[in-house]
């Protein structure tokens, strides 16, 4: 099971860019109560019968990890959004693409830790792959003017990094060099 | 460290590539040595290369000349030395090289192509050159 939330993001977008997408998005909404994302990927898609057995960690369609017997990213995922009182949606349309969206409740005592944000963002454009990708990340203030307080205090953000801008800035986002460039940059996107 | 934007991101690109090209060797016949051994350092060698490097670059020929460090010269009297090798000319150590000196290296020696008098130390003793 995955230890933190951009664990979770960065296993959906990976499956979100495997699905042969050739545009993947990801939205990554905070605010002083809730973590909520979205991945929405135009790929081959599934039909009703696939998407309930997706969510079964003891199907895999074998083609990923030969051998193995089960898939869990989207069960783990379901569940540790079941254990920690949040929501949690996937919807499939064969041929067309796939939405998956999730919402964390931060002020549950047994959501995860959000971890390592820009880290994550940055191995998610790293990703292999043709498809591009999209993230739009924002961070509000909401609620109580102390939750205000607070947020302001971290900062609201808004931000979006797009692979194909960022490639196309860089040269290429393969070269080790490009790479300390790009990682720079989306550590700097986090300072507000 | 403040958001950086797509454009900062390009200058950023664009500045550490110049900075690798200064090291790569290919296609520069031009070659610039400082000495910087402790003597040298001591003279203020680190000064004369980085002015050497600016005057490169203001001059424009940054591309076409490799500048690189060595150790003691043993010429440890007149530190900064400086060694210049451009092909048809002979190969010449200048010493005294300090900071200030670097642009009439660049534009006497390396464009106008007439020595730098009153720095010339010419080659190490016979003795030590391996002919």
């Amino acid at each position: 099971m995955h230890y933190a939330i951009v664990d979770f993001i960065a296993d959906i977008t990976q499956n979100a860019l495997e699905a042969g997408s050739k545009h993947v998005s990801v939205r990554i909404d905070e605010s002083e109560s809730s973590f909520e994302v979205q991945v929405t990927d135009d790929g081959k898609g599934m039909d009703e019968g696939e998407v309930a057995r997706a969510l079964d960690p003891f199907y895999t369609d074998g083609l990923k990890h030969p051998g193995r017997k089960v898939g869990l990213g989207l069960p783990f995922l379901k569940q540790a959004i079941e254990l920690s009182g949040g929501d949690f949606s996937l919807h499939s349309e064969k041929g067309c693409g796939t939405e998956v969206r999730f919402r964390f409740d931060e002020g549950n005592l047994d959501c995860p830790p959000i971890g390592d944000l820009p880290a994550a963002l940055f191995s998610i454009l790293c990703l292999p792959g043709d498809g591009d990708v999209t993230i739009l990340r924002t961070r509000k203030a909401e609620g109580s003017p102390r939750a205000m307080a607070e947020a302001t205090a971290r900062g609201e953000l808004s931000y979006e990094l797009r692979k194909s801008e960022l490639a196309e800035a860089l040269g290429s986002l393969e070269e080790a060099s490009s790479l300390a460039l790009l990682k720079q940059y989306v550590m700097s996107q986090e300072e507000g | 460290m403040a958001r950086m934007t797509l454009d900062e991101l390009r200058a950023l690109r664009e500045t550490k590539r110049q900075d690798m090209a200064r090291r790569d060797v290919e296609g520069k016949d031009i070659q610039i040595i400082v000495g910087m051994g402790t003597c040298g350092i001591a003279a203020g060698a680190k000064q004369t290369f980085d002015a050497i490097v600016d005057s490169l670059q203001k001059h424009g020929i940054e591309d076409k000349v490799l500048i690189r460090q060595t150790g003691c010269m043993g010429l440890c009297y007149v530190e900064p030395t400086v060694e210049v090798v451009v092909p048809d000319m002979p190969t010449v150590i200048y010493g005294k090289m300090t900071y200030d000196t670097a642009e009439d290296l660049v534009v006497k020696h390396l464009i106008e192509r007439s020595l730098l008098d009153n720095h010339i130390l010419d080659r190490p003793a016979a003795d030590i050159v391996k002919k």
